[in-house]
């Protein structure tokens, strides 16, 4: 029997059951816009390709990984050495979360720009930046768990931040940490929100996420939007097919940085052992860590520190509430100011990294 | 009921007896200095700190006399009859009885401190210091020269002079004084050497109390330089293993009819400085070379083969443990192969403990597993690179499935694309 009679013979026996003309209806009719912009359509998907790779190995990591301080770094050394295909498992896990967190940046500052937010897509881009936020918790959790040195100073750094916000500061950071130092608790708490908290919240705000951009269609740039004669692709297989092949390049490439440059463990944390020289949180912390360190001290009697870390807490919120800010192009205007704090923002990322990577 | 009052009263008087000398307001001896100049008063001071005093024993337990009495009669005297066992402050040459008188008695000693050695007096009898002592020498050294006099602190005290880590200053105190040792003709630059040394190093900068001090090797009590017999003795008490084999190698008999101090001759006495490789061999701080200059003697040829397996075998575990570390960096397991080197490890301090056999024969002996170990470490390490490297390039190749793979649903695309007109 051919694999089309197969399928016909399912789709037949389900549709008996449940009616699906709804998603036959989106199948068949869904399309996709095409135009100069169209490649950022697919950020979002690479984002969510990478996110379930994370899930996938995660869970693989799981039936090995013993959230202790004494047997953290064993067991990760355990799953690299003798687990069979541990060690890509792990390395898959480690190089998927960063290029995660890359496209997920692109995702959102190309939505921001072709302003795609605008109204009816607000839910959209709150449940968005949430989830962004979301990954940047995971990787702040995840970085601790392997229980190496540079992790461990780095939380402690990472903490250490949190822990200057005034007022809730000091209740934020023993939270975090479980206590006054980073500990096996602050491990142990680490793991609990990687593997429970975080992912749930995630499972949450994406099952919203993708309903709303299935329910809303793809939004089209201001300006190419007027055009009646826009020219538009199916959904399926058309734009899936093209999904598809992002992923499979994506897995291409992570295989290969995976097998070229294993992400390496490291040595085991010791907390009685001196601080190593230029700790650094991740890449995608680095230019709010280094915006902290240009602060001067004091700025007109307020600490610094502190004056960086409202700042960031501010234009968070900001980020969040953007589609709600900008009335413009809810009138399908073109807002040039918007579109230069974006720009803006991207230089400043850009060039705060690269300093944090080239300054001592 | 009069028996038990005479009884009462008896048992009182004793009390008050054995207490008179610790209680101070009852203390003519202390009523009546407290009264005289910064010195006297000194004394009294210096003196409720002492751990005498702090055990019970007043002053008349080495001065003699009766404190109980004299101050309130306004005559000093009274305390002070020789009548009444009363001594006065001894002489130099009296102190060491003095202080004998008691810790030389076995019975005495056993109420205070059971454990407590009382061959002090004995065993100062036998010192340079006693010696001089008995020739009316004054400046020398007796008990209180080192324990103090009216202050003394249990030597478990860390501000007692004689406690370790205080003992080689305390011994300077006399010895580096330039002036006091001129007429002895003895060197004043032990203290200083000391310091600078392994031992000194260790004791005075990081207080490891297990380090020898002056007293270590020169005894305390009976302290005495070492003749030219006891040296390797003195050090052996704790290098036991590098005295053993000096002992069994030619070394022995030639040092003894050379007349040299045998561990003093390679590493010196009070500057013992910290061992190094660099010592042995013919190279340019090599110390056998001081003896052993000829090239064609056998000597020289033990000194250069030990060198050179030392080398080579720390070459190979330096090279092992490089590998290691790069296996470990990328995540291999080599936990097996890393207790091997700890082998390969104890070999080498095996074999600068061999040196003082100086025996090519049992160098090389030594060393042979040491080197099969490390390459055996060597091996592993490296067959574990090899296999991530295998692993690497086998994911290479899937990745060229994955290109594939993605060329085709390019194509596929394209050819859907056409289909549906797009």
């Amino acid at each position: 029997m051919p694999l089309s009679f197969w399928i016909k013979k399912s789709a037949s026996w389900l549709e008996q059951r449940i009616d699906l003309s709804a998603l036959k209806e989106v199948i068949t009719h869904k399309t996709v816009p095409q135009h100069k912009h169209s490649l950022w359509y697919y950020m979002g998907g690479m984002t969510l390709f990478l996110f379930f790779v994370q899930v996938v190995t995660g869970i693989l990591l799981l039936l090995y990984y013993r959230p202790s301080a004494e047997a953290a770094y064993e067991s990760i050394q355990f799953i690299m050495t003798e687990v069979k295909f541990g060690w890509l498992v792990r390395s898959i896990h480690s190089w998927s979360a960063n290029l995660m967190i890359f496209f997920a940046f692109l995702h959102l500052f190309s939505v921001f720009l072709l302003k795609s937010y605008r109204q009816p897509r607000e839910l959209t881009w709150v449940s968005g930046v949430l989830l962004f936020f979301l990954a940047l918790g995971f990787g702040f959790s995840g970085y601790l768990l392997p229980w190496n040195k540079l992790a461990y100073f780095a939380t402690k750094v990472g903490t250490e931040i949190a822990g200057a916000v005034p007022f809730i500061g000091t209740f934020v950071m023993k939270f975090l940490r479980g206590g006054e130092d980073v500990s096996g608790a602050t491990l142990t708490r680490f793991f609990g929100f990687h593997v429970a908290v975080l992912p749930m919240l995630t499972t949450a705000f994406l099952t919203i996420h993708l309903l709303l951009v299935q329910k809303q269609g793809m939004s089209c740039p201001i300006g190419v939007s007027q055009n009646p004669n826009q020219k538009v692709i199916p959904f399926f297989p058309n734009f899936l097919l093209r999904d598809l092949l992002g992923w499979v390049v994506a897995l291409g490439i992570l295989v290969f940085l995976a097998s070229v440059f294993p992400w390496e463990l490291g040595e085991k944390a010791d907390p009685f052992s001196p601080a190593p020289a230029g700790i650094k949180p991740e890449w995608y912390f680095v230019f709010m860590f280094q915006t902290l360190k240009f602060i001067p001290a004091k700025v007109l009697f307020v600490d610094g520190e502190i004056l960086g870390i409202l700042a960031f807490t501010v234009l968070g919120m900001l980020l969040l509430f953007v589609p709600f800010l900008d009335k413009r192009s809810a009138r399908q205007l073109r807002t040039p100011i918007l579109s230069a704090v974006g720009l803006f923002a991207i230089i400043y990322i850009l060039a705060l990294t690269l300093a944090g990577y080239l300054m001592k | 009921m009069r028996i038990r009052l005479t009884l009462f009263l008896i048992f009182s008087l004793a009390i008050g007896l054995s207490a008179a000398g610790s209680d101070l307001s009852r203390n003519s001896c202390i009523q009546c200095h407290q009264t005289l100049d910064e010195k006297h008063i000194a004394i009294v001071n210096d003196y409720k700190s002492d751990i005498h005093f702090l055990r019970g024993i007043g002053c008349q337990g080495c001065h003699g006399g009766d404190a109980r009495v004299g101050f309130a009669e306004g005559d000093p005297s009274i305390s002070m009859d020789p009548a009444q066992g009363y001594l006065g402050a001894p002489q130099p040459q009296q102190i060491p009885r003095f202080c004998g008188k008691c810790h030389s008695d076995v019975e005495y000693m056993k109420k205070y401190n059971p454990g407590l050695r009382v061959d002090q007096e004995q065993q100062y009898r036998t010192s340079q210091h006693a010696k001089l002592l008995a020739k009316a020498d004054t400046n020398v050294a007796t008990c209180i020269s080192c324990h103090g006099v009216h202050g003394i602190l249990p030597v478990s005290d860390t501000r007692s002079p004689v406690h370790k880590l205080n003992i080689p200053k305390t011994c300077a105190r006399c010895h580096s004084d330039a002036t006091l040792m001129s007429g002895y003709r003895i060197p004043t630059d032990q203290f200083e050497l000391y310091q600078k040394s392994v031992h000194g190093v260790l004791l005075l900068e990081k207080k490891d109390r297990s380090a020898p001090t002056c007293a270590d090797c020169h005894g305390n009590h009976g302290a005495t330089p070492p003749g030219l017999v006891t040296v390797s003795q003195v050090c052996g008490e704790c290098h036991a293993s590098n005295r053993d084999l000096f002992n069994e190698s030619p070394h022995k008999a030639a040092f003894t009819e050379l007349e040299l101090p045998e561990c003093e001759t390679c590493h010196g006495n009070h500057e013992v400085a910290k061992t190094s490789d660099e010592f042995l061999g013919v190279g340019e701080k090599s110390l056998c070379l001081e003896c052993h200059s000829d090239p064609h003697s056998r000597a020289y040829q033990v000194a250069e083969g030990t060198k050179a397996t030392l080398d080579s075998l720390k070459a190979e575990i330096d090279k092992a443990n490089k590998l290691v570390a790069q296996a470990e960096r990328a995540g291999l397991d080599i936990a097996a192969a890393k207790f091997d080197l700890k082998f390969a490890s104890d070999a080498v301090i095996k074999i600068q403990s061999l040196s003082h056999a100086a025996s090519l024969e049992m160098v090389q002996e030594e060393a042979g597993p040491g080197m099969f170990k490390a390459q055996l470490v060597e091996k592993k390490a490296k067959e574990a690179l090899k296999d991530a490297r295998v692993r690497q390039y086998g994911l290479a190749g899937s990745g060229v499935i994955i290109i594939i793979l993605a060329i085709l649903l390019f194509l596929k695309t394209k050819e859907i694309d056409r289909q549906t007109g797009r």
